[in-house]
């Protein structure tokens, strides 16, 4: 009962009379209102209705939009000697801004019009007839714009209340349920075509192999550099291999090839959690976990690889050359520390462009072949020349 | 207060770090060793407390805003101990008595000062040594008691002077 509001009986431009009866009784859901013996009139675009007399004199009287009304159906008739016939109106949400009306506030969706003094017209058919045309959108009675017609058929869909509510949650998990299984199936086809394009690579490489002659040697190296930007061109994977042993065998002599070159860029030693970065970035897919990566590595200095692992007594842990000397970083750090008088993990780390871990491992070793002395403050920790050890008395 | 001479090492940050390399912790204990000794000297100084250590400039170095911590002092401490220049005096270390020379070359100082100039067999007061006129030229002289006492009964367990006490005070009459 609430979407009704005031309004004037008078017919704006363009509406059309559709039908009126006499003796019109208003129910708000399934309950009497005051609104009893009126008057009824129909247009094309809302149902108005006033008490006796009162919309031939064009006095203001309530009407209901008929843009409000999803679904009109008579009530079956029990039993019963009169000829009243009743209609049910269900409506949608009522919207915001709208005119007054008599009743602000109703837990009804939907109201009733009784006829007491029986029906003249087809109420029904016109109705339904006037909700197809939707005339109301092309008169000034239409909603507001902000309400377009896309906004309708969303209230048709939706009914409120807790009903509503439900459905409108389930239909949000349906489809982010949708959008999940979908995201999995383009990764699994991703994977799959991934696989593919590894055994394109090696095909193609072998195939340069053999025809060595037939194309130069600067188009083979060229060739080779990208795929081997695309990624380890044969990546060792688990799958491949039964034995676990064999595995992580394969797997260390692969890492020890490729981290070789970047170990020595970077001065000899690099930090596990780079190399995790380096190799899972070149292996694209086929991700090592860290257990696997560890467990290769371990097997590096066995195998007799040009690398091996090292952990420092502070727990960090290193993949470094085998032929990594101490004693040479131990006497850079120092010359390092006599130019600039003290210094920091940080700074060194700044000055050789390595990380700061391994900046203070190496200012560690230092100070502990005795080359270095520490200052502990509130900014820290800084590193001096073992001025202790090397100046006279 | 007359100020000392400071060591180089007063003015490197790392002094005040105990280091954890052996042989450099050493070479730092030694300088402290001196250091503390020499500054104690020159104020005449006797006793320590290290909860009140950081008041003095000796641990305290604020041109360079560093101290040492008192875990440090204590382990400055405890070398001087080990080399008889320092005792503690309460069950928690925290109160040290500090002597620049060990208690044993006090009495020997003492005792020859005795014999030079005749008082064996004779009673003095440990005001007459530490404030008389008679010492005024010596390295004693303005000695703290407490350390007086300590060098006397030394040289009480070497048989060469016994300790008698006078009033609130003591006497010593020298063999």
């Amino acid at each position: 009962m609430d979407r009704f509001e005031y309004s004037d009986p008078r017919l704006a431009h363009g509406e059309e009379f559709l039908m009126r009866e006499n003796g019109v009784k208003l129910y708000d859901g399934d309950s009497k209102t005051t609104f009893e013996d009126g008057e009824l009139v129909v247009s094309n675009a809302r149902i108005l209705w006033g008490r006796p007399g009162d919309i031939p004199r064009g006095q203001m009287c309530v009407c209901l939009p008929l843009f409000y009304v999803v679904l009109v159906e008579e009530e079956q008739r029990t039993f019963s000697f009169s000829s009243s016939r009743k209609f049910v109106l269900h409506l949608s949400e009522s919207r915001q801004g709208k005119p007054q009306g008599p009743v602000t506030w109703s837990q009804h969706n939907f109201i009733k019009i009784s006829f007491k003094e029986g029906l003249h017209n087809d109420f029904l058919g016109l109705i339904q007839n006037a909700l197809m045309t939707r005339a109301w959108e092309r008169l000034s009675v239409a909603p507001p714009s902000a309400s377009s017609s896309s906004q309708n058929v969303a209230d048709r869909k939706w009914r409120s209340g807790i009903v509503g509510i439900e459905r409108k949650i389930e239909e949000k998990h349906k489809a982010t349920d949708e959008s999940i299984s979908l995201a999995f199936q383009d990764l699994s086809r991703l994977m799959n075509m991934a696989k593919d394009m590894v055994a394109i690579s090696r095909s193609i490489s072998t195939k340069i192999r053999d025809k060595q002659g037939d194309i130069t040697e600067d188009e083979t190296v060229r060739f080779k550099s990208y795929l081997l930007s695309l990624g380890i061109d044969d990546p060792v994977t688990r799958g491949a291999f039964s034995n676990q042993t064999e595995y992580f065998k394969s797997l260390a002599k692969q890492l020890a090839q490729m981290l070789e070159e970047p170990i020595k860029e970077v001065g000899g030693m690099m930090s596990m959690a780079d190399v995790y970065c380096r190799v899972n970035r070149a292996r694209g897919l086929e991700l090592l976990s860290p257990e696997d990566l560890m467990s290769a590595c371990r097997l590096m200095s066995t195998l007799q690889l040009g690398l091996c692992l090292r952990t420092f007594d502070s727990g960090a842990t290193v993949l470094q050359l085998s032929d990594h000397n101490d004693r040479i970083i131990i006497e850079n750090t120092a010359v390092a520390l006599e130019e600039s008088g003290s210094l920091s993990a940080t700074e060194l780390a700044k000055i050789l462009g390595i990380s700061v871990l391994l900046a203070k491992e190496r200012l560690l070793t230092t100070e502990k072949q005795g080359r270095a002395c520490r200052d502990e403050s509130l900014e820290g920790i800084r590193f001096y020349s073992n001025l202790f050890l090397t100046k006279e008395e | 207060m007359s100020e000392i001479e400071w060591p180089w090492q007063y003015s490197f940050p790392p002094f005040f770090t105990i280091q954890p390399h052996a042989e450099t912790k050493a070479r730092q204990l030694k300088a402290w060793h001196t250091l503390v000794l020499n500054y104690f000297k020159a104020n005449n100084l006797s006793s320590l407390d290290i909860r009140e250590a950081h008041q003095s400039s000796l641990f305290n170095n604020s041109s360079i805003d560093r101290k040492l911590p008192p875990e440090g002092i204590l382990l400055v401490l405890e070398d001087l101990q080990k080399s008889g220049n320092a005792t503690p005096l309460d069950k928690t270390r925290n109160r040290w008595l500090v002597y620049w020379h060990t208690l044993e070359e006090w009495a020997a100082i003492i005792y020859s000062w005795a014999q030079a100039n005749g008082f064996l067999n004779t009673v003095c007061t440990f005001f007459e040594l530490v404030s008389g006129d008679d010492t005024n030229e010596q390295e004693f002289h303005g000695l703290d008691e407490e350390v007086l006492l300590r060098a006397i009964q030394v040289l009480e367990t070497q048989k060469k002077a016994e300790v008698i006490p006078i009033d609130d005070s003591h006497g010593v009459k020298f063999f």
